[in-house]
């Protein structure tokens, strides 16, 4: 089936998350669609698979005008998406995750449905037992699932969102094996992915977006450096580079090694001195969340060492991290970050030092009307926080942070915020730098993590890279090792290709 | 105590589970659903006094048991009503229904109290209640009893072997799994929370036309009923048979509580009447301890052999709740 | 559909009023009595007189006290069931101090504040119960707490009819009752003792200032409202759920203890006659806020006190006030769904 988007547009407030997007995909074709975080890749999918509606813009299917509404159109039209989490209902079995949904009489048609499973998978080399508990299958697997359910029911057009993350390379090759089957068929498959190797590898055309435009499409034979640009762009003056003089590292892990639900990460070897600041740079969900959140406690590794100042810290609570001078600041702001329901003041005097049982009210509010002035936040003491816009919001949560901290840890610190709110923002955490702090931070913002950084970890499916130098890093290199190229072979224990000098592992 | 008197006291043990069976298995249907009724209690209570004064008013049982399921079924639609379309709190109205249905009932079963009124007759089948113990067991009961243990293996049927069923497990667990496959989510949840509702108010006339028939207002012994309910519905894990084994081990703790009497003449009577409720809190507690952190991590701790042992007999006893309970779902 | 700015949420308030009074009118006609007459007996019966104010008053001490206790777990996010229960055992507390005084010969003030005291620790430590069973036993409070407060009236039950009971043979009508002395005075001539007041008055007071004014009180309310992020923030969110767990417990059991010391003289079977339930209403009612809490808590109360008369007047069940006092929590939790669904206007730019 032929797929035509004419003109998307999608703004969520004054956030353009589709500006005017127009792709053509002929049937039976394999389409990369590749970007960074927050270009506006799954925005687009979401579009095209029901779960938004397009602010202005057309879809047009074999040649015909498409109304989607909801996913359930997608259905009768032929549209099937599969999501990096799956939808599936994990308590169920298999068999009944197939049939869910589809009409028929009082009795599950148990015996037709097993037959078209059975015959599905074996047809795409799938292994998938019919009568296993979905929560025990491993995330290839209900992929898999999911992807015959979805032929089952007649999808003419998949589309797959970052499908590789967390399956096995076994997997892999049978899921690329039978997308290439698919497309023969006349199937029109999109593959939304940030890994360059595997998008070159598969596909059959290539759309690159970036802040939420086509910036380029390429067809085979790929060059990766072509598409790097395409993804990245260049870097833009970001004000004064801090120089670092490093002192005594502040936080050390050894040999850390995090089970997730989807993956494994590490091991992973990294240290933070006084006045560093650390970079860990990736896809979301390439496990530099993890590791950020493990250096403050709030997970625990399976394996290694954590060590704040020399003390070994591994198995300590959050709040014993806090005690020690960590400070964090979660990427989810109104989830985990602040208290929808509370003012300004309230959230200063929440953070403040408490002097005894009394609620310093007054102390409290001139301390948010002087960070207010500081940030630049848009509101007033009594604003609830739930009013602020994103942006007011991610200055509220820097706002927050403790002073005199010994280590600083950011999730991407500056989401949301234009380019000068960028700079404004680094010229305050340069100072705790310059204070003794030592900070960590993930971003998925190339051009910051490459300005700002002293020293860069890359995260890649779980695998992390030796520290690399901020200063000797360019955009390529980065975007490359983002996208999974340059790293050896996984049983190897060499340095990337990129240049890495002194600096790796432990300072002594 | 003889062989026969012990058939008869537990038949009588199995007659006076029936309105629990009832409340259990309409909550466990609307819990599958993934809403929380906590009304139970004071609907029970309402649809019992207004199913025995429909009875007395018209000397319809009919239309008394008729009238039971649709006061069920209206405060469960305002439940519904508030949650689902209103956005609510599910605990607050809930609760909310359950004290304000209990007032109501005693002030308007006022005129009713003391009056006797139709009662279900029993209904023995012929042939089948000579078997030998099995007969006088469970084939000498009335016909609401009989309906009672034919809805279990419904009820049970209906959720585990059929492809509605399989629809209404989706809602509860995943809605938005079932929301991409066509199902729609909060009509479904509608329908159920209704459903179970009437089943509940099943549960009143159950009590005022058949097992302690009549009202008596504030001493009917009523009161409670709903909150056990409520219980045995997570003690039975969401599962109609296993709710069912529940409410009948509830009735039977109550019964041994009287017959022990005789041999207890120290334990004043009343205690060992409220004593199975306690049991209901260290079941309450057994069915979901494996579920928290620390067990999690104590178990970690453990030599392999221990944890594997333990593990398997918490997974027996663990009631995992219908992991989208009492959360909105939002149709985008 | 947009709503017009003018619609408060006093107006909508009204609103739910009215239509409650609506409501419980309809009750009354169903029942076949005269709505007019029954609201005016209610109103009769409640402030007719000093004697009727004063029991007003009466009913009013232990509401507030369990009142302003649940304020402070519905800060913390909590739903504590439990609370009839931790009444329950403030008063088997002060009755089990009581008794001890009595046998030790000790002075009726100390006896009788002694008495207060136990039976807020009575209340404290039946509430942590349900607290450790919640943040341990993975035992959803609601649940905890009804099945404690089974277990608070099996207690009762056992202790009346068994080690506490009447010289004789127990009965329903309680253990036996205290002499004069060692109760809390009354004013000459009525039921009412100044001292309940006061504890009631006191208590309410640290709560608010507790609530509003101290650093707990914020973290309480951090926790109540995002617990995640209070967390992460730093605030100890076990430690401010247990806290608030035994801060109600102890209101509760204050309350039991003067029903036993001011009210009925003795432990009987149901000492905590509702006033947990009642009180999770007037909560709910009042939106969490401390403030406009007394004055509804004394509604409510002379609503329960004036529908005494029912029964006697007009031949109705009193219940009728537990019918208008839920009306009133259904249609003002009904009116707020109605606001917020107007406030959700469809608006195509919502944040991603």
């Amino acid at each position: 089936m032929r797929v035509d988007l004419r003109d998307i547009h999608k703004s969520f407030g004054p956030v353009r998350a589709n500006d005017g997007i127009s792709l053509s995909i002929p049937a039976g074709t394999i389409q990369g669609v590749l970007g960074e975080n927050g270009a506006g890749k799954s925005t687009l999918m979401k579009i095209l698979s029901g779960y938004q509606r397009a602010d202005r813009g057309e879809i047009w299917l074999d040649g015909r005008p498409a109304h989607i509404a909801s996913p359930q159109d997608t259905g009768r039209y032929g549209i099937g998406m599969l999501h990096q989490d799956p939808l599936d209902v994990p308590p169920m079995r298999v068999l009944d995750n197939f049939l869910l949904g589809r009409d028929g009489g009082l009795r599950p048609q148990r015996r037709a449905a097993r037959l078209a499973l059975t015959e599905l998978a074996a047809r795409f080399g799938f292994d998938l037992d019919p009568e296993a508990y979905v929560e025990a299958l491993t995330v290839g697997q209900r992929q898999q699932l999911e992807l015959v359910r979805l032929l089952w029911l007649g999808a003419r057009v998949l589309i797959l969102d970052e499908p590789t993350t967390g399956i096995s390379a076994l997997q892999k090759e049978a899921l690329f094996a039978s997308l290439r089957r698919l497309s023969e068929e006349g199937r029109t498959i999109i593959f939304v992915s940030h890994k360059l190797e595997e998008v070159e590898s598969l596909c059959h055309r290539v759309a690159v977006l970036r802040r939420g435009r086509l910036v380029g499409e390429a067809a085979p034979p790929y060059e990766t450096d072509r598409l790097v640009e395409m993804m990245f762009g260049r870097a833009v003056s970001l004000g004064s580079r801090l120089e670092a003089t490093s002192g005594a590292p502040v936080l050390e892990l050894d040999n850390v090694v995090i089970e997730d639900r989807r993956m494994t990460v590490g091991p992973v070897s990294l240290y933070a001195a006084r006045q560093e600041i650390i970079g860990l740079a990736g896809m979301e969900g390439s496990g530099q969340q993890l590791v950020l959140r493990a250096c403050a406690g709030l997970i625990r590794p399976v394996h290694g060492r954590i060590r704040l100042d020399g003390a070994p810290m591994l198995g300590h609570s959050y709040h014993a991290f806090l005690r020690r001078g960590v400070g964090f600041m979660p990427a989810a702001r109104l989830e985990e970050g602040l208290i929808p329901g509370l003012d300004l003041t309230e959230h200063f005097a929440l953070t403040g030092e408490s002097r005894g049982l009394l609620l310093q009210r007054q102390a409290a509010q001139r301390r948010a009307e002087e960070q207010i002035d500081s940030f630049k936040i848009k509101g007033t003491p009594s604003s609830p926080v739930e009013a602020l816009s994103g942006g007011n919001q991610q200055r509220t949560l820097l706002a927050l942070l403790r002073e005199n901290l010994s280590l600083l840890l950011l999730e991407h610190p500056t989401r949301g915020l234009d380019i000068e709110s960028v700079v404004w923002i680094w010229e305050k955490l340069k100072e705790r730098c310059r204070q003794g702090t030592a900070i960590i931070f993930v971003s998925s913002d190339l051009d910051e993590i490459l300005h700002y950084s002293d020293r860069i970890h890359v995260f890649f499916g779980g695998r992390v890279s030796p520290s690399l130098p901020a200063r000797s890093t360019t955009v390529e290199e980065l975007g490359q090792l983002i996208g999974g190229k340059g790293w050896p072979a996984p049983r190897g224990a060499e340095a990337p290709a990129a240049r890495a000098p002194a600096g790796q592992g432990s300072p002594r | 105590m003889t062989g026969e008197a012990l058939l008869i006291g537990l038949a009588g043990v199995l007659a006076a589970a029936g309105p629990i069976v009832f409340a259990a298995l309409g909550e466990t249907l609307t819990e599958r659903a993934g809403v929380i009724n906590l009304s139970v209690n004071g609907t029970i209570l309402l649809s019992a006094m207004a199913s025995f004064a429909v009875a007395v008013s018209t000397g319809s049982l009919a239309l008394g048991f008729l009238t039971g399921m649709l006061v069920g079924a209206l405060v469960a639609l305002v439940v519904a009503g508030f949650s689902i379309s209103l956005r609510q709190s599910q605990v607050a109205v809930g609760f909310v229904l359950a004290l304000m249905c209990r007032d109501l009932s005693y002030f308007l079963g006022n005129p009713y109290m003391g009056l006797s009124g139709p009662r279900l007759p029993s209904l023995a089948i012929p042939g089948l209640q000579d078997i030998p113990i099995l007969g006088p067991l469970l084939f000498r009961q009335d016909l609401l009893t009989y309906l009672s243990f034919v809805l279990i293996f419904v009820t049970w049927a209906w959720v585990f072997r059929t492809r509605p069923g399989l629809s209404l497990i989706s809602v509860g667990e995943r809605p938005a799994a079932a929301y991409v496959r066509g199902i729609r989510v909060n009509r479904l949840r509608t329908l159920y929370t209704v459903l179970g509702g009437a089943l509940v108010g099943l549960a009143g006339p159950a009590f005022s036309l058949s097992v302690k028939a009549g009202w008596k207002g504030t001493i009917s012994g009523l009161d409670g009923i709903g909150w056990i309910a409520l219980a045995i519905t997570i003690f039975g894990g969401w599962n109609p048979i296993r709710a069912a084994f529940g409410a009948y081990l509830f009735a039977f703790l109550q019964w041994l509580g009287l017959v022990l009497q005789a041999s207890l003449p120290d334990v004043p009577s009343q205690v060992l009447q409220v004593a199975p409720f306690p049991l209901m809190i260290l079941a309450l507690l057994l069915v979901n301890i494996g579920n928290t952190e620390w067990i999690e991590r104590t178990l970690a701790a453990l030599p392999d052999s221990t944890r594997l042992l333990i593990a398997r007999v918490l997974r027996s006893l663990r009631a995992q709740p219908p992991a989208s309970l009492g959360v909105p779902f939002e149709q985008e | 559909m947009k709503a017009p700015r003018a619609v408060s949420g006093a107006g909508l308030r009204l609103v739910a009023v009215g239509l409650a009074l609506l409501f419980t009118t309809i009750v009354l006609v169903i029942s076949g009595a005269p709505p007019l007459e029954a609201y005016r007996q209610i109103l009769v019966g409640s402030l007719g007189s000093f004697k009727k104010v004063t029991d007003v008053l009466v009913a009013w001490v232990p509401l507030v006290l369990a009142t302003s206790g649940l304020l402070v777990t519905f800060a913390g996010g909590l739903w504590n069931i439990g609370i009839e229960g931790q009444i329950t055992l403030g008063a088997i507390f002060a009755t089990g101090a009581l008794r001890a005084a009595l046998d030790a010969g000790t002075a009726p003030a100390p006896a009788i504040a002694g008495a207060v005291v136990a039976g807020i620790v009575g209340g404290a430590l039946w509430a942590l119960l349900a607290g450790l069973l919640k943040v341990y036993g993975g035992v959803n409070e609601i649940f905890g707490g009804l099945g404690l407060n089974f277990v608070a009236v099996s207690l009762t039950l056992w202790l009346i009819f068994g080690p506490w009971k009447r010289p004789g043979v127990g009965s329903m009508s309680g253990t036996e009752p205290f002499p004069d002395f060692l109760s809390l005075p009354a004013l000459e001539g009525y039921r009412l003792s100044p001292w309940g007041l006061v504890v009631a008055i006191l208590g309410f007071a640290v709560i608010f200032f507790l609530l509003q004014g101290t650093t707990f009180g914020l973290r309480l309310k951090a926790v109540g409202k995002n617990a995640r992020a209070a967390f992460l923030l730093g605030v100890p969110t076990t430690r401010h759920m247990l806290a608030a767990f035994l801060l109600c417990g102890g209101l509760g059991g204050a309350a039991g203890a003067i029903q036993v010391t001011a009210v009925y003289h003795r432990l009987i079977p149901s000492i905590s006659s509702g006033y947990g339930y009642l009180g999770l209403m007037v909560a709910m009612l009042v939106n969490f806020q401390p403030l406009w809490m007394p004055l509804l808590a004394f509604f409510f109360a002379a609503l329960n006190i004036g529908s005494i008369q029912l029964p006697i007047v007009l031949r109705l069940d009193s219940s009728l006030a537990g019918v208008l006092q839920g009306a009133l929590v259904l249609f003002v939790l009904a009116m707020e769904g109605v606001r917020q669904r107007w406030r959700r206007t469809p608006a195509p730019g919502g944040e991603a």
